[in-house]
């Protein structure tokens, strides 16, 4: 569903993608793993057309993504929900009104249909009583969930999660992860994790990928990443200062 | 062929080239960023409710600050011009000489000045914290316009408010000059309005309307454009927001001086 072909993306002098390719089935949810500051959040807004790659193409379903625009671009975006780094919730709306907004704007729902939608959607997200606060007034765990709760709102057929245990305790962390696989059995997207919570993110994801200097050096099933012979993923996976990893 | 690219003069040549070329991108992006919010600001959809918030900021909310600078620019116009005037023997041309001041010259720019500083920094500020915490992107991946969302009630609303808070600065600038040289220094209230109905024209007040108009136009792209492009961080929105109000304040003037001498 999903083909990234031979990616390349510079930063001023900064290489940061160099030549990844990297396929994913419909359906399938991946996790993608590497160090801090690697691309992999480069990656992600690469597959959702917020960046346009120096070489390389993105195809979903056949369409390539970074040759769209306009209406065809909108129109594939339709079908795509983000879940960004800080939940990029809109400041001056409630948590309530942010999960409605993409339907307000986007749908030709009434106000009583939407009102229904968000309220079941904030009740899958454990959100129920924060319906009237503004972003401000919540926690971070919280913020995640609202923002999962704002992208899944529309249905969408790919998601795309930004590190969505970043920053949070480690059981809210597991909390987040096993929602993410609920709502999957939901809606059964296709789906792109990136995250460092190693080794429970294996529990919700079918494939993992491990993008390290620029380049997909590692993809395979969960159990085949945890008993990797590669000297770079072990060090990665075990978290070890020791290793060819410099950092 | 090394020592030659070493050369002071080559590496002078260099960097000059080099800025020419970061200076003629930037306009180019500057520009292409008006297109592309005078293009949504005039083909639908509207996003009606968001030109009505920002009427309500940009506008009602800038009316005290207008009331207050408007009145004593007004009074002190009052003050120097009656000890000006008088010393030719002209004190009855004071109402005039306030009023034509006022709408000509320093209501629009005045008036364009205090919304850059209250509104337009509002705008660079709000619009910056957006793009560093993803929330553009959040509306792109929706689907949804940023220009239309963010820089387009903007204009508009700055294209209506501004006249009008230009109008109001105005009035109480009159009003203040009133206070002074009527209240306090002894001229004829009769003559002060008197004389302004005789020597004010009707072109000049559209000079004034034009310029306010065009100063909206312009303070919201330079601010618009500084948001939208935010450098990383609270520092990047900080640097945005001082650069947009001070290059809004040095454009607004240039420009003003642009449409005095040229069009009028």
């Amino acid at each position: 569903m999903i083909q990234v072909e031979e990616l390349h993306k510079s930063f001023e002098n900064l290489e940061v993608l160099r030549g990844v390719s990297l396929s994913i089935e419909k359906g399938e949810v991946l996790s993608l793993m590497g160090m801090s500051g690697y691309g992999k959040s480069v990656l992600l807004k690469h597959i959702a057309g917020l960046m346009k790659p120096d070489r390389g193409r993105i195809l979903i379903d056949g369409e390539e993504v970074t040759s769209l625009g306009g209406g065809r671009l909108e129109r594939l975006r339709s079908r795509l929900g983000f879940l960004f780094q800080g939940g990029a919730l809109f400041d001056s709306l409630t948590i309530g009104e942010n999960v409605a907004f993409p339907l307000k704007e986007k749908t030709a729902l009434n106000a009583c249909e939407i009102r229904e939608r968000v309220r079941y959607e904030l009740e899958q997200v454990g959100l129920t009583a924060a319906e009237n606060k503004y972003p401000a007034q919540v926690s971070g765990g919280m913020i995640k969930r609202a923002a999962l709760a704002r992208a899944l709102v529309r249905d969408p057929e790919i998601m795309l999660f930004d590190e969505p245990t970043t920053g949070l305790d480690p059981i809210i962390g597991r909390a987040i992860l096993t929602l993410i696989a609920s709502c999957h059995r939901r809606l059964n997207f296709t789906g792109i994790i990136v995250t460092h919570q190693i080794p429970q993110v294996f529990e919700v994801v079918n494939r993992a990928a491990f993008l390290h200097e620029g380049r997909i050096r590692m993809a395979g099933s969960p159990e085949a990443m945890m008993t990797s012979e590669d000297p770079v993923v072990r060090q990665f996976i075990s978290g070890s200062v020791d290793g060819p990893i410099r950092y | 062929m090394r020592i030659l690219a070493r050369s002071p003069f080559l590496t002078l040549v260099r960097r000059t080239g080099k800025l020419s070329l970061f200076v003629v991108q930037r306009m180019g992006r500057m520009g292409l960023f008006l297109v592309m919010a005078l293009f949504y600001a005039a083909t639908p959809p509207l996003k009606l409710d968001r030109l009505l918030k920002q009427i309500q900021f940009i506008g009602f909310q800038s009316m005290l600050v207008i009331l207050l600078t408007g009145t004593f620019a007004g009074m002190v116009l009052g003050l120097q011009g009656f000890y000006m005037l008088n010393r030719f023997g002209s004190e009855a041309l004071l109402g005039p000489m306030i009023a034509l001041v006022l709408i000509k010259e320093l209501g629009p720019v005045l008036a364009a000045l205090m919304v850059t500083a209250r509104g337009g920094s509002a705008v660079t500020a709000e619009i910056g914290i957006m793009r560093i915490t993803e929330q553009i992107d959040a509306l792109e991946l929706m689907g949804l316009n940023p220009f239309r969302y963010l820089i387009v009630p903007n204009l508009l609303a700055a294209i209506i408010a501004l006249p009008l808070l230009t109008a109001m600065f105005d009035v109480f600038g009159i009003l203040g000059g009133y206070l002074v040289g009527v209240k306090l220094l002894g001229v004829s209230g009769g003559t002060y309005f008197g004389e302004m109905a005789t020597y004010v024209d009707i072109k000049d007040v559209a000079e004034g309307v034009y310029k306010s108009l065009s100063f909206g136009i312009l303070l919201i792209w330079v601010c618009g454009y500084k948001g939208y492009h935010t450098g990383f961080g609270a520092e990047g929105v900080s640097k945005a927001t001082t650069q947009a109000v001070v290059l809004s304040a040095v454009l607004i003037l240039i420009w003003d001086y642009f449409m005095t001498s040229v069009l009028f």
